[in-house]
């Protein structure tokens, strides 16, 4: 929750805004903002503390942990037209790491800007060499990438 | 973006638009329609639209995502707050 508020900045470089979810309801976020995460980031959680008491949002979503009664961590890449285009599921105890997600970001924001012409490799930053999709790179990926 | 909202004492909760109503239908934040069929998530399908009750920078809102169509959208889920990870 805080490692993607330090961050925020880069998202918000990239036009990304971020909605945070959880079962907690909005009084919890309020004073778990207020108490302890503004002590790690200033000004607190810059994005809104969305609640999903019920689970309703985390049961589409495939996150809901019916036993537990909580939304297990889950993070999903939506574009502007409303597409799902990177989710990552991961059980409560290991947290994410924001580079990745801001590195899939930039990769999709960059497929997205060559109409798909263009493929990012595995590992891709930007900067780095991306794949010509078509017919001439059948066969011949081993030619323009190594890894 | 969405109005602050006027709070109750009630605990409301997000729910997703298009759901069939269903018990918690009286919950002052419910938006219910039957547009359409309730869908899984799957990447290259469209995110399920939802609707819920936000804490935003000091105030109470509501968050709907297809508010956020012409953006890049990271959507966190996370387990609860004040946990340690």
């Amino acid at each position: 929750m805080s490692a993607v508020a330090d961050r925020y900045n880069e998202f918000q470089e990239l036009g990304v805004e971020v909605i945070a979810v959880s079962v907690d309801s909005m009084f919890v976020h309020k004073v778990w903002d207020e108490e302890e995460l503004a002590k790690m980031v200033d000004g607190g959680i810059p994005y809104p503390m969305a609640s999903d008491g019920a689970g309703n949002i985390g049961k589409v979503y495939g996150v809901y942990d019916e036993a537990g009664g909580v939304d297990v961590r889950g993070r999903f890449i939506i574009d502007p037209d409303g597409v799902v285009q990177a989710m990552e599921v991961l059980t409560p105890p290991v947290g994410r790491k924001v580079d990745e997600a801001l590195r899939q970001i930039k990769a999709f924001q960059h497929v997205r800007a060559t109409k798909g012409a263009e493929a990012t490799p595995s590992g891709w930053e930007p900067g780095k060499p991306t794949l010509k999709v078509g017919p001439d790179l059948v066969g011949k990926v081993w030619e323009v990438w190594k890894p | 973006m969405a109005e602050e909202e006027v709070v109750g004492c009630g605990k409301p909760t997000g729910s997703v638009v298009g759901e069939p109503a269903g018990e918690t239908e009286q919950t002052t934040m419910e938006t219910v329609t039957k547009e359409e069929e309730t869908m899984m998530v799957k990447v290259g399908g469209k995110a399920p639209d939802f609707e819920a009750p936000a804490y935003h920078k000091g105030k109470f809102t509501s968050v709907k995502l297809s508010d956020y169509l012409g953006k890049w959208v990271l959507l966190c889920f996370y387990p609860g707050d004040f946990t340690f990870v």
